[in-house]
């Protein structure tokens, strides 16, 4: 044991990423579909950023090129004022993308501060978690809508309105995780030989909730993006301008019969994206908790 | 199901300081950018914004405790009698959703676990992940472009009431059912799979099937009704996606319902109605949940309240 402890302490911050990159390796070779995904989002997230420089200007107006269907020229056809399609798609993948990010980490977060402290701080527990389940039993994507009807539209506060709607899940699942955590016999050797409790969050509790919230938070993404769509498609999120995929949806709907393409491509856009999210939140599922996944396929 | 009570208190209070808590002034944030002076006051007014919070709070208690939700900013009406105008389709397009996703999610989900690892299985859960991913819109913009502006099967939008005839009505709701009944149906199929998954391997299906029952009546009798609960469980939770779900189908297929109008008052910053459909939701969510803790009795008579 003092031979690794020292081992380690002697280790340089390069060989742990090192050490660290070398594991992430075997899991990803391990779990093929977690690493299809993750490379498959990366692809995306890649072509949205560099979308800007790919493809034309998606707020270009072209009047004699309205509502064009998808040709050569314009590869997924063009609106109402002429505008194509396709840029417009992949503007709106990086929104969706930002959204969905941004609202993850903010929900991480909080989900984590609040679960840690309702698991340690045992008078605040009672009071926090009832506030959780109130902001539960009211449904996510009202309790977003209700909040943009007072924080008005943007992207920051669809961001935050949506993160509101999601930490409650989280900070639960964080704190039952916490509950069971404590109790086991190494954070109980932990305190017995004096750590402190911020050491003790940090380096016994916090590595070992890490895994359910890795799989919530890929859920959140996934959710996070279709709520931005519904908030922007019923006329309460992003601003008209931006081309995100809700309001591209919201404004083909008018032209659904004579250009079903300004619809269909952010459409199935926002659902493939969601999708892959999704598949890759069960597969990471699976490859974590080896226990339950074996149980649902028997 | 003690918590039911603080729950909705929570609630309640939640919505009553959401407005009041957001940073500006409540009463200039629902009357708008081009509001003159005096409009701001009347709303100011009329909500009682100008009186002390502490005050405001218990009127607003008194007040919702009898049953009034307030008026609508915008048409003067009462919360609850715009809600109960708009109540029926809501309720039409819930039960058709409910029914449809039953109807889909338990016979899928039981070929799925009697045939755990099968094609079939992997192609059912394939189905249930693309409707458990795929957005409310999207689904009905598909079945409106193939069934209704393709094959002209059903209307593209609109709802016929019940007054005009059942079948009418129910003709009406068919594709906005379907839409609903999507994500729900996916939930439920994974659901149902796993649960029978696990029940099937115990002693007592062996038995049942050993002593000669009909595959039929064992997967009915003994595996379903013993994997009930944790079913019925998601049909409760699920209520949550549907209510949400609602709101974006009736505005798609043009629904006169609550959620269409949750839409039009969230347009027009009309925040009492917000506000009263927002506990509405809540409540209706709550106390279905709270039915579902109880309808455990039925399924399990070792559960005892």
């Amino acid at each position: 044991m003092a031979m690794t402890d020292a081992g380690s302490r002697n280790a340089t911050p390069l060989h742990g990423l090192v050490e660290g990159a070398g594991r992430l390796g075997a899991f990803l070779r391990a779990n093929p579909v977690v690493a299809t995904g993750l490379i498959v989002l990366l692809v995306v997230a890649l072509v949205a950023l560099l979308s800007p420089l790919l493809f034309v200007d998606p707020a270009r107006v072209n009047p004699l090129q309205r509502l064009r269907p998808p040709s050569l020229a314009h590869p997924f056809g063009t609106d109402q004022i002429g505008r194509s399609t396709l840029s417009r798609t992949f503007n709106g993948t990086a929104i969706s993308l930002t959204v969905g990010a941004l609202v993850t980490a903010v929900t991480v977060a909080f989900g984590l501060l609040i679960g840690l402290v309702s698991g340690f701080v045992r008078w605040l527990d009672g009071i926090a978690m009832r506030v959780m389940d109130g902001m539960m039993a009211i449904p996510g994507v009202l309790l977003a809508i209700a909040l943009m009807s007072l924080f008005g539209s943007g992207v920051r506060n669809v961001i935050i309105a949506i993160a509101i709607a999601e930490i409650p899940r989280m900070a639960r699942i964080v704190r039952s995780s916490v509950l069971v955590i404590r109790e086991q016999p190494y954070v109980e050797a932990a305190r017995a030989s004096g750590t402190r409790t911020p050491r003790l969050l940090l380096q016994h509790i916090l590595p070992n909730v890490a895994a359910p919230v890795i799989v919530q938070a890929t859920y959140v993404f996934a959710s996070a993006m279709i709520v931005e769509s519904v908030l922007s498609f019923l006329g309460a999120g992003t601003p008209p301008t931006i081309p995100s995929w809700g309001n591209m949806l919201a404004e083909g709907r008018a032209f659904m019969q004579r250009a079903p393409w300004m619809i269909a491509f952010p459409g199935v856009a926002l659902a493939l994206l969601v999708l892959t999210v999704n598949v890759l939140g069960d597969a990471l599922r699976d490859a974590i908790d080896p226990k339950l996944a074996r149980q649902l396929r028997a | 199901m003690a918590a039911t009570i603080p729950v909705l208190v929570f609630v309640a209070l939640f919505v009553f300081f959401l407005l009041r808590l957001t940073p500006g002034d409540p009463a200039v944030l629902i009357a708008g950018d081009q509001a003159t002076e005096a409009q701001i006051e009347t709303i100011r007014r009329q909500l009682g914004l100008d009186r002390p919070i502490l005050e405001q709070l218990v009127a607003w208690t008194g007040r919702i405790l009898s049953g009034d939700l307030g008026r609508s900013v915008f048409s003067d009406m009462e919360v609850t009698r715009l809600v109960g105008m708009r109540i029926e389709p809501t309720v039409m397009l819930a039960l058709v959703a409910i029914v449809m996703a039953l109807a889909i999610a338990l016979p899928l989900g039981a070929l799925a676990a009697l045939t755990a690892g099968s094609r079939i299985d992997r192609a059912v859960m394939a189905f249930a992940m693309l409707g458990f991913s795929s957005p409310v819109f999207v689904v009905a913009f598909l079945l409106v472009y193939v069934f209704a502006l393709t094959l002209g099967w059903f209307p593209t939008q609109g709802y016929v009431p019940l007054a005009d005839g059942v079948w009418a009505c129910l003709n009406s709701l068919i594709l906005p059912g379907m839409t609903l009944a999507m994500l729900y149906a996916a939930l439920l199929a994974r659901i149902t799979r796993t649960s029978l998954l696990e029940v099937l391997s115990e002693d007592y299906v062996r038995t049942a099937r050993a002593k000669g029952l009909m595959p039929l009546r064992v997967l009915v009798r003994h595996a379903l009704q013993n994997a009930a609960i944790p079913i019925v469980t998601v049909v409760g939770v699920g209520i949550a996606a549907l209510l949400g779900g609602v709101v974006v189908t009736e505005t798609v297929f043009n629904i006169p319902g609550l959620g269409r109008l949750t839409t039009d008052a969230i347009l027009r910053r009309d925040y009492p109605v917000v506000q009263g459909l927002i506990l509405i939701f809540s409540g209706v969510y709550v106390l279905i949940n709270l039915l579902v803790d109880l309808s455990y009795v039925l399924f399990d008579p070792r559960v005892r309240y």
